[in-house]
Order: C-alpha cells, then structure tokens, then sequence
C-alpha cells in the first residue's frame, strides 16, 4: 500500500519534471530569441524599401532587397567620418589606458616598494567617492581639453578597477624570472618589457578589449567635452543625434530648435545601427572567450 | 643607539628608493593622473560653497556658505528629484534584481550543455552593446513607423506614443536594462552553482529529494551569499540612476518622471552653466551615497558575508 503510493508520488514527480524541462527549453528559447529579434529586424529593416517597413509591421527577411540606406550613409560624409573618429579614439585610447594601467600595475605589485600602501589608497578612495561631473568638467576646461581628442582620451585613462586586477595578476607570478632577468643587468622596466608583459598576454589582451569595447560604446565624454565639435563626434553621438534627437523634435518641435535637422527615414536609421553594432559583433567571439577569465580574475583578491 | 638605528634605517629606505628608482618612474604616469583627473576634481567640490564665475576661477570665487544647498533643499524640485529618483531605483530592485537570479536557475536545470552554451551566448551580447545602441533600437520599434506602435493600434485600435509618454517611462527603462543586463547578470550566479558539488545532488536524490528540494537545500544556498552581497551593494547605490541611459531617453514631453539627482546635474550644471548649484546637488548625493555605501557594507559583515572590502 505504502509502496504503491511511493510509486505513484515517483512516476508523479518524473512527470512534472519533464514538464517542467519541456517547460524550460521553451522559456530559454524565448529569451535568447527575444534577446535577438531587435537586432534581426533592423538587419532586415536596413535592407528593406522605405515603402515595406512602413507597410509590414515585423520582418525578418525584406521582400525587396534594397541597398539604397547604405549608400545614403556612405554618401554623406558625416557619417564616414564619425566612423573614423570612433575607431581613432578607440585605437588611441586603448593605447593610452593600456601604458597608464600596466605601468602603475607593475609598480603597485611590488610588495617592497616604499611608499606602496599610500598610493594603493589614493587610488582606492578613488573608487569610492568621485568630485562628481561639474569639478571633473572644470578642470578639464581649465586644462584647456575642451573640443580636443585628449578630452575623451586622458579624462579616463586608467579604470581603477581594471587596474587592482592587473596589479593581483601580477603580483601572483613568479618572481624567479624577472630576478634572473634583472641579475642580467635589466632594470624594472626592462624585466617589465621582456618578461612580465609577455608572460601576460593573455590578461593584456583582456583588458585592451575591455577598454576598446568601452570607447566604442562611450558617447557620454563626447558629448559632454567636444559638443561643439561636431566633426570630431565619435559614431555615438552622431547616432544619438540623428535618432533619439530628432525623433523628440519631430514630436515637439519647440524643444531643440538649436540643433535642428531633418529626421531621417526610418531605413537610413536602422543602417547607421547595424554600422555602429557591427564592430562590436565582430569582436564577441573574442570577447566571449576571454571575459570569463577576466570575471574570473576579478574574483581573486589578493 | 635609537638615533643610530633611525639612521639606519633612513638609509635603508633611501638605498631602497635609489633602487627602485626605474618603478617609480613607471607609476608616475599614473600618479600624475590620479592626481589632475581624480583628485583635482574632488577639491573642486568647495565651489558647492562658492559663487563660482569662471572668469574668476575657483579659488577666485566669493564664498556662499549653505547658500545653495538651502536653495536646493527649499525647491519644489527636491521633492520631485527625490520621487523619481527612489521610484526608479526601487523598480529597479524589484523588477530587474531578481531576474539574472532567476534565468541563472533556469540554465542551470537544462539538460543539454549545448543548448545552454547556445542560449548564454545569444544572450550575453546586448551587455556589448552601447546604451545609444539600445535606445536607438528602442526608438526605431516604438516609433510611429515602428513595429510595436503598429502592432498596440492592431490590437487596441488606439495610438500610444511610448516615447513621449510619462507613464510609459519608467517601465521603458526597467524593460531595456532587462534586455540589456539579465543575461550577463547570471554569470557570477552561474560561478557561485558551478562550484557545487555534484556529490550531493548524488546524494540528495538517494535520500529521495525531488527537484525542488533540491534546488531549496543545495542550489540556493550555494547562491545566498552572493545574492546578499549584492543586494546590499544595491541598496548602497540606491540614489545612483546614471545618466548616460535616463539622458537618452529624457524629453521634454516626460521631463516630470525622468528627471532625477544625475539627470538634474546633468541639466543645470552642462545645460544651464549653473556650476555651483549642480556642484552643490552632486556633493549632497555623493556624501548619501558614500554613507549608503559603507554602512550596507557594514551590514554585510554583519550578516556573515565577506562584503566588498
């Protein structure tokens, strides 16, 4: 009797758990499709006749494939050289972040160096409390940075998070070859150069997508510091001023009437999208790989 | 004897300077940065209690006490800051915190480790993607051309402008942070459950423990401390909403709902070349914010959790 009843709970409780699994596959599958879908539909939008996007409320495959949003984009000039202003401040950026963090992470990670402890502190109390945007806009002002490159590239040169990592990392190698190394007559900066840096790779490699993926994402310190410089925009800003700008003045036209332009069809905006997202979709698969090891990473402290 | 050993010691130092002379020419960059960028601007917080003019610097400035910290206090805005700053924050608390927890839970029960690598890989890429990105996609479905515009006038037979509609605000940006953050959130849970033990689920399903029991006894505890730590750290950032994403999707029309602390910054400081007054509001909530911060890390510690520092 008692065993019976056992039974029927067991084959009950199969029953609901492979309903529930059915249940799962399905609710997963609905995600990573809802994560996806936004992104198809512009991919197909951009390809799509003004007409059919206005016609058809969802697609994912356009009827007519037209090529017309693209070669508006790359007829006007704004856009060509907002796409080379990103990938300057990109690549010049990534650059300077990389000398500034290694560098100061290298120093850091000696245990012996006099004085170590006040500036792990300095940069600590950093993470914690900020002058906030108005002080941090002055002094960039003051330090005559406004409408130059150098106000999106200095202002955020080293992540301080970014840096206590990089120092741990370090501060875990062995010490057996760089004291070789230096036994050779290499001073720090060399057993820096030779050894350490390439022993690090991978971390390196991390990192500079790390920082790359933020510049090209950032639109803020652009608009903040050069918004008077509309030819040094990076593809963000130009994006944010052609979509969100002037969709908001087409609604209320009194809002923004110092920065007027005409909105764009909808098909030349679904292009500038696809053109600022590819990049970054070219570089997933990198960043896919390595940003479980650099979570992994920042789990360590030490 | 003292005196000497000092020396001594001096010595050591100094012959410890000289020789790590290469390391502190490879931290100085740094230094030098942390100073102009970090700490420059942290002392130019005392325009918060200045008339700042910027022809006359900031140490120029006359000084104006409380002035405009009694200003901002006294103004009708404070209320409102206040209300949608909290509103916002706790909706986000509400509505986004537990999702990552939830979807981590869901991945963590599929069978098939390919269908779960397929699924974390579709679902990780929003977090790549710039916030301008996510706005503009948002703008191009939901306006009048957009696809979800056409779709809510098929179904209801009504238009709604989503984009320039207050009641439509907030749930727009709790909705695109969802989009954008859930799949990325899992990761740390899917750490935390990938560190359990198969043994004892072994050992759980030989005492007869179905599913559930499982995941109440063995999954969430494995989970519990990382979900408090981050809870806390939550609730010590509660005044924090960011700008970069409420910017992008402030407009005039829903300008009652969408102004909060950063945004205000943003308007008067930037905008409105009111230096001081934004300084002043800037400083009001970093100084919450470091209290919230240290006290719900003091909580942690309390609570038995490892905490932040």
């Amino acid at each position: 009797m008692e065993a019976t009843r056992r039974n029927n709970l067991r084959i009950q409780q199969s029953f609901l758990s492979r309903a529930f699994d059915t249940f799962n596959i399905a609710f997963i599958g609905l995600c990573s499709i809802a994560t996806i879908l936004p992104f198809l539909y512009v991919v197909a939008a951009s390809f799509a006749t003004e007409r059919e996007i206005v016609e058809r409320p969802m697609f994912i495959i356009p009827r007519d494939i037209s090529l017309a949003a693209y070669k508006y984009i790359f007829s006007s000039n704004m856009l060509i050289k907002a796409f080379g202003n990103s990938v300057f401040i990109t690549v010049a950026g990534t650059v300077i972040n990389m000398m500034f963090t290694v560098t100061l992470a290298y120093a850091l990670s000696k245990k012996a160096l006099a004085g170590r402890n006040i500036m792990l502190n300095l940069v600590i109390f950093s993470m914690f409390f900020s002058g906030g945007m108005i002080p941090s806009y002055i002094v960039v002002r003051s330090l005559g940075l406004i409408d130059t490159y150098w106000s999106v590239l200095l202002p955020g040169a080293i992540s301080a998070y970014n840096m206590m990592i990089i120092k741990n990392f370090f501060q875990n190698l062995p010490d057996g070859l760089e004291e070789s190394a230096k036994l050779d007559g290499c001073t720090d900066i060399g057993a820096l150069l030779h050894v350490v840096i390439p022993l690090s790779m991978p971390v390196i490699a991390t990192f500079s997508l790390f920082y790359a993926v933020g510049h090209w994402n950032s639109y803020f310190q652009a608009m903040l510091y050069m918004s008077k410089s509309p030819n040094k925009w990076p593809l963000q800003v130009t994006l944010r001023q052609l979509i969100l700008l002037s969709s908001a003045m087409a609604a209320d036209p009194g809002s923004y009437t110092s920065d007027y332009m005409k909105p764009p069809d909808q098909s030349v905006k679904m292009a500038v999208i696809v053109v600022s997202t590819v990049p970054i979709l070219c570089v997933y698969p990198f960043l896919q790989k390595y940003f479980a090891k650099g979570v992994m990473i920042g789990a360590l402290k030490g | 004897m003292t005196a000497t050993n000092t020396g001594v010691r001096r010595n050591k130092t100094l012959s410890h300077i000289v020789r790590d002379k290469w390391l502190y020419i490879l931290a100085l960059p740094g230094l030098i940065y942390f100073l102009i960028f970090k700490y420059l601007p942290m002392g130019g917080v005392i325009i918060a209690f200045k008339d700042y003019v910027p022809f006359l610097g900031v140490m120029g400035s006359k000084w104006a006490g409380l002035k405009w910290f009694n200003y901002f206090f006294n103004n009708p805005i404070f209320g409102t800051l206040f209300k949608n700053t909290m509103t916002l924050s706790l909706m986000n608390i509400l509505f986004f915190f537990p999702a990552p927890i939830i979807l981590a839970l869901l991945l963590n029960e599929l069978r098939s480790q390919k269908y779960k690598k397929a699924a974390q890989t579709l679902l990780y890429i929003p977090h790549f993607v710039s916030i301008v990105i996510v706005c503009s996609i948002t703008y191009v479905m939901f306006n009048s051309n957009g696809v979800v515009y056409k779709m809510t006038q098929a179904i209801t037979g009504n238009t709604v402008n989503f984009l320039m509609s207050p009641a439509a605000f907030r749930p727009m940006i709790i909705g695109q942070t969802i989009w954008k953050e859930t799949g990325w959130g899992t990761i740390i849970f899917l750490a935390a459950l990938a560190s359990v033990d198969v043994e004892q689920y072994e050992a759980a399903m030989c005492d007869g423990a179905g599913r559930l029991r499982q995941l109440w006894h063995i999954t969430l505890p494995a989970i519990r401390s990382t979900i408090v730590l981050l809870l806390v750290l939550r609730m010590g950032s509660v005044l924090d909403t960011g700008y970069e994403h409420l910017i992008l999707m402030a407009n005039a029309m829903n300008r009652s709902v969408s102004q909060t602390f950063d945004v205000f910054v943003y308007q008067q400081g930037i905008q409105s070349g009111q230096y001081s007054y934004a300084t002043a509001i800037g400083l009001f909530k970093a100084v919450i914010s470091v209290t919230l911060i240290l006290s719900s890390n003091w909580a942690a510690h309390k609570m038995g959790e490892p905490g932040l520092y």
